[in-house]
């Protein structure tokens, strides 16, 4: 359990100590709801879908979540890098407890960021069907950080050089963001679309928060939740095997 | 305490360590010697469980480390060819983890961080961000938390790369101090002859992945008919230069070199 925490713990001290990245890492998804969801905000009120800055906002947060966590996950190429990696299995630990660790620290890390973005959507006019609708939204971001900073993991895990970094970037984790309702309602797709969408994990989480935020629910409360707690689960083991095999 | 018995790697058809075989005592520093390539840092991983030998026995402290990697684990240091070190944390709680990880318990953990700190010229500089650090204290820094543990065998794989004439001499008088103040076994890599003459108690030449003569420093001196250990070692493994596989580091450093070059 002290391997676990300690290991958390360096992942928190990390981010609180870098406080250019967390304005920067805020800048991009603060871009996308100001640019976005004003820009778009009459079509889509002439569409008759109501406010869009209302309807983006909760996939902006997904959109921090996921983003932060996967990094977090990647990060560990810059252990790999700079060493410090190997400091950590040559140690007396199971690989298992230095996995459990730094995903949770990444997975903390981006539940901050999440609370973060929320308040920066509040200030851009962003308003909840109820106060209490932000804290229980938690239990959507948390899933999501989890289910991805294990992702993060596991990639972390399997390339060992930089440009894997834009590699993962551009194939993994844009489309997962643009094909997961973030931005725009998953209704009346093309058909191949509707199946893309369908099979991003983020989908859900996406859905989610937009249900408890804005109560709009698309695939419902139970199964979005089902499948993210079963989408963290497979993604922490394939995360922990992954990661158990790494070699140096 | 450390036996090694026809130890060899096989990497798909390239052999980077042949059946090799050597015993060292406790309470003695072992140097293993040889050009690059030779396969003394293979050799070091194997030995700290890092990678899977293709054949042979390694005994540390009577167990075999790949089987009881966690016991095997709590009784060796080491210190790596390449930094190792948390950057983003300080002198201090880099130390503070490594003892966490190695099981220290808390009250232990911080006395022997202080003293070792202390020793190693640090303590000033605990609550120092690592980043900050010259490559002389973050070796010095590698090696205190090396100690930490109190370990039974400290591994060194080139320690003392790219330092300068002092912290080299301080670092040495520092490692030989605790080798007799705790009676901890020392393995380790050097390429300079002068450090392996003055702190080893017997030395080992490795090249092309075999182990060419082992013994006292005179003793090969001797074997070799030369005075100097560099004279007996140059004697023993020829002076043609040695090749080394690139690195990650290395790669990493191409693919910089060729993004800023614009493709020259």
């Amino acid at each position: 359990m002290a391997a676990i925490y300690i290991l958390w713990l360096r992942e928190l001290k990390r981010y609180v100590r870098s406080r250019v990245q967390i304005v920067v890492s805020l800048g991009q998804p603060a871009l996308y709801l100001l640019a976005l969801g004003y820009g778009f905000s009459p079509v889509f009120k002439k569409a008759g879908a109501g406010n869009y800055l209302q309807f983006m906002a909760p996939g902006i947060v997904a959109m921090t979540v996921l983003f932060s966590s996967v990094f977090s996950g990647i990060a560990m190429l810059w252990d790999r890098q700079f060493g410090f990696l190997k400091e950590t299995l040559v140690a007396p630990v199971s690989r298992l407890q230095i996995m459990i660790g730094r995903t949770l620290g990444g997975a903390t890390v981006a539940m901050i960021q999440g609370a973060l973005i929320v308040v920066v959507c509040l200030c851009a006019g962003f308003r909840p069907t109820g106060w209490f609708a932000i804290p229980a939204s938690y239990v959507f971001v948390a899933m999501i950080a989890i289910v991805f900073a294990a992702f993060g993991t596991c990639i972390g895990s399997v390339i060992t050089e930089m440009q894997g970094f834009q590699l993962v970037m551009n194939f993994l984790v844009m489309p997962i963001f643009f094909l997961s309702g973030a931005l725009y309602p998953l209704r009346n797709l093309p058909r191949a679309l509707t199946w893309i969408t369908h099979a991003d994990p983020l989908s859900y989480g996406v859905d989610g928060l937009r249900g408890v935020l804005i109560g709009s629910w698309q695939f419902g409360f139970t199964l979005d939740m089902v499948l993210l707690a079963a989408l963290a689960a497979a993604f922490l083991c394939a995360g922990a095997w992954l990661f158990s095999r790494i070699q140096l | 305490m450390i036996r090694v018995e026809n130890l060899t790697k096989t990497f798909d058809k390239f052999t980077a360590v042949k059946s090799i075989s050597f015993e060292v005592a406790q309470g003695e520093i072992f140097a293993f010697l040889g050009p690059n390539g030779a396969g003394k840092t293979t050799t070091i991983k194997m030995l700290t469980t890092l990678l899977k030998p293709t054949g042979g026995s390694i005994e540390l402290d009577g167990m075999n480390p790949w089987t009881h990697q966690k016991e095997a684990r709590q009784r060796f240091g080491i210190v790596f060819q390449d930094p190792s070190l948390d950057n983003d944390q300080t002198a201090y709680e880099n130390m503070e983890l490594h003892g966490v990880l190695y099981h220290v318990p808390r009250k232990i953990r911080a006395e022997r961080i202080e003293q070792l700190l202390n020793t190693f010229e640090l303590w000033e500089r605990r609550d120092d961000y690592v980043k900050t650090f010259s490559g002389g204290m973050k070796r010095r820094l590698e090696i205190a938390r090396g100690f930490l543990h109190t370990p039974k065998i400290l591994f060194l794989d080139e320690p003392t790369l790219g330092l300068d004439p002092q912290s080299r001499n301080q670092l040495w008088t520092h490692v030989k101090n605790l080798n007799q103040t705790e009676r901890t076994t020392v393995f380790l890599t050097t390429h300079y002859m002068d450090e392996a003459d003055r702190v080893a108690h017997r030395i080992a030449v490795m090249d092309h992945g075999a182990i060419v003569a082992q013994g006292t420093s005179a003793q090969l001196k001797q074997q070799t008919g030369t005075d100097s250990l560099e004279g007996a070692f140059l004697a023993l493994t020829g002076t043609s230069l040695r090749d080394e596989a690139a690195n990650s580091t290395d790669r990493m450093r191409q693919f910089a070199a060729a993004w800023r070059g614009g493709g020259r």
